[in-house]
């Protein structure tokens, strides 16, 4: 069954994109993570147009997110100050990809920025998985147990910084400079790549500010609702990118098969499955490098001039 | 127009002058028929709005290939499509080809880039007509119209799922001894209709803004709700 997305403007088969959505939408309740950075080249894949991709990944974040702030909120995990001046510098990164994106798009760029964007990412985010889970297979110490033993607080050059605030929910004296610069970064990858940016901010979260653990996945979920939301925004009024309907089929499929993989991960042993994921990201890493490492098959290509 | 005779000698028209693009939509067929006053020759030019195309050159920068140079195209026909009754060359001079811009070979397009060197602009050219006739949006069907005991004509139109929208041009030319003896242009409307129709119009137009708000709202409802749902199973 066909079903025209509008926006996109194709046809694509339904199941097809059900499948994609609840398969990822499992993926993401099994491992806890968003899965805007499989789904997005997924639908390249499928050839979906980048723009779109990007731009309609970005809705459904808003959507996959707000369901785990709440819940968090609720648990008193969430440490709104810092959430607010982490979404402040995400709002200006996500305004600038937004522009750059348009503007790369009219250069012909955009296709090459997105997919090199997700070669670096997904090697990166893949490697540090299959890093992390294969020591656990292998029996051994989890590398980022070494990591947070180091404890917070380590940064000196980081403390010199002007324009220290108070962070009372989380027991910190930081600058705002590092917040509004992690906030920045993650709302450019929002803009440019429409992923959640998770991956980069919980990490930075704990190692470069020194948050308590319990506060940060609830407060990167509250920066990353309301930075999703405004991009969503932002691509919709600027550069039409935002398909509703592909947006809801996935965020419908997404939402069950996220609930399903949830329930599943209780069950089932994280560790064969967290290296199974990273080769996975790894998989896709390799597929969209290989696509820009071999010889097209045609040098010549069509549009973006008027968008077409 | 070249001249007519006092009695018409070709009527043509569609078996439809809308095509609507629904939700569903996986491309149609649209019959043109017509009649003339005697023989000759039918080629039929199905010809889709102007629009500027840019055709781009990749090039390897280190291991990576990327976009290059580009070249950009005004008035391009969105859609163009030949069909005759005979391969063309056999019942058509060249001149009137080129002049009616009839046939893949004669399409006029123009490139806007002042800079681009002849050689590029021309290799532009013939990869804009094949990356066109790979996406179906061209096409020289040659031999596709068929004729009835020299008075009747007909011929199935094509249009792919990933047409564009707009105002369609049908030209419909009847040929002897190497002389147009009459034309007639027949206009076809393609257009978007129902909820996808809709929402593209919503998103593209004033109120885009009003379309993302909705969008994230939509969103964050979904995402509630569904977070309410399964916490209570």
């Amino acid at each position: 069954m066909q079903i025209y997305l509008p926006i996109a403007e194709m046809s694509v088969n339904i199941f097809l994109i059900l499948g994609l959505g609840g398969a990822v939408g499992l993926l993401s309740g099994l491992f806890g993570v968003g899965g805007g950075f499989l789904m997005t080249p997924l639908l390249i894949f499928i050839g979906v147009p980048p723009a779109v991709a990007v731009g309609t990944q970005a809705a459904q974040t808003v959507a996959s997110s707000v369901s785990g702030v709440t819940a968090h909120m609720r648990r008193g995990n969430v440490d709104f100050m810092m959430g607010t001046v982490l979404t402040v510098g995400g709002f200006v990164g996500a305004g600038v990809g937004v522009w750059l994106f348009n503007v790369l798009k009219y250069a012909g760029h955009i296709d090459l920025t997105i997919s090199l964007g997700y070669v670096i990412f997904l090697g990166v985010v893949g490697g540090f998985m299959l890093a992390e889970s294969l020591p656990g297979v292998l029996k051994r110490r989890p590398a980022a147990l070494a990591l947070a033993s180091r404890g917070p607080g380590r940064h000196m050059w980081m403390h010199g910084l002007p324009f220290k605030m108070r962070f009372r929910r989380s027991k910190l004296y930081v600058s705002a400079i590092v917040p509004l610069a992690i906030g920045f970064l993650v709302g450019l990858l929002v803009a440019m790549m429409g992923v959640g940016g998770g991956f980069l901010m919980v990490p930075a979260m704990i190692y470069l500010l020194g948050m308590p653990t319990q506060v940060v996945i609830g407060t990167s979920l509250f920066q990353i609702t309301f930075v999703t939301a405004g991009t969503a925004l932002l691509q919709a009024t600027v550069n039409k990118s935002v398909d509703i309907v592909l947006a809801l089929l996935l965020l419908v499929i997404g939402v069950v098969g996220a609930q399903i993989g949830a329930r599943l991960s209780a069950k089932v042993k994280g560790e064969h499955l967290r290296t199974m994921l990273a080769l996975m990201v790894l998989a896709v890493a390799i597929r969209l490098a290989l696509d820009l490492v071999i010889t097209p098959s045609d040098l010549f290509s069509l549009g973006g001039g008027d968008g077409s | 127009m070249p001249a007519r005779a006092q009695d018409v000698p070709l009527v043509a028209d569609l078996s439809n002058h809308l095509v609507a693009i629904t939700t569903g939509f996986t491309g149609t067929d649209v019959l043109l028929f017509g009649a003339t006053d005697g023989p000759g020759d039918i080629a039929v030019v199905v010809r889709g709005p102007a629009k500027d195309d840019v055709v781009r050159e990749k090039r390897r920068f280190g291991p990576i290939w990327a976009n290059s140079d580009s070249v950009t195209f005004r008035d391009v026909p969105s859609y163009y499509r030949v069909a005759s009754s005979r391969p063309l060359e056999e019942f058509a001079p060249e001149t009137l080809l080129s002049r009616y811009q009839i046939g893949l070979n004669a399409i006029r397009i123009i490139d806007a880039n002042a800079n681009a060197t002849p050689g590029s602009a021309a290799e532009s050219r013939k990869a804009l007509l094949r990356l066109k006739t790979e996406s179906n949006l061209y096409d020289q069907g040659l031999g596709a119209v068929t004729q009835m005991s020299n008075r009747l004509f007909r011929t199935e139109l094509h249009f792919p799922a990933n047409v564009p929208t707009g105002t369609y041009l049908v030209e419909v030319y009847l040929f002897r001894e190497g002389q147009i003896a009459s034309a007639e242009i027949v206009p076809l409307v393609i257009s978007k209709v129902g909820v996808g129709a809709e929402i593209y119009d919503f998103a593209h137009g004033r109120f885009a803004f009003f379309y993302g708000l909705i969008s994230v709202l939509l969103a964050l409802a979904a995402g509630w709700t569904a977070g309410a749902v399964f916490r209570r199973v």
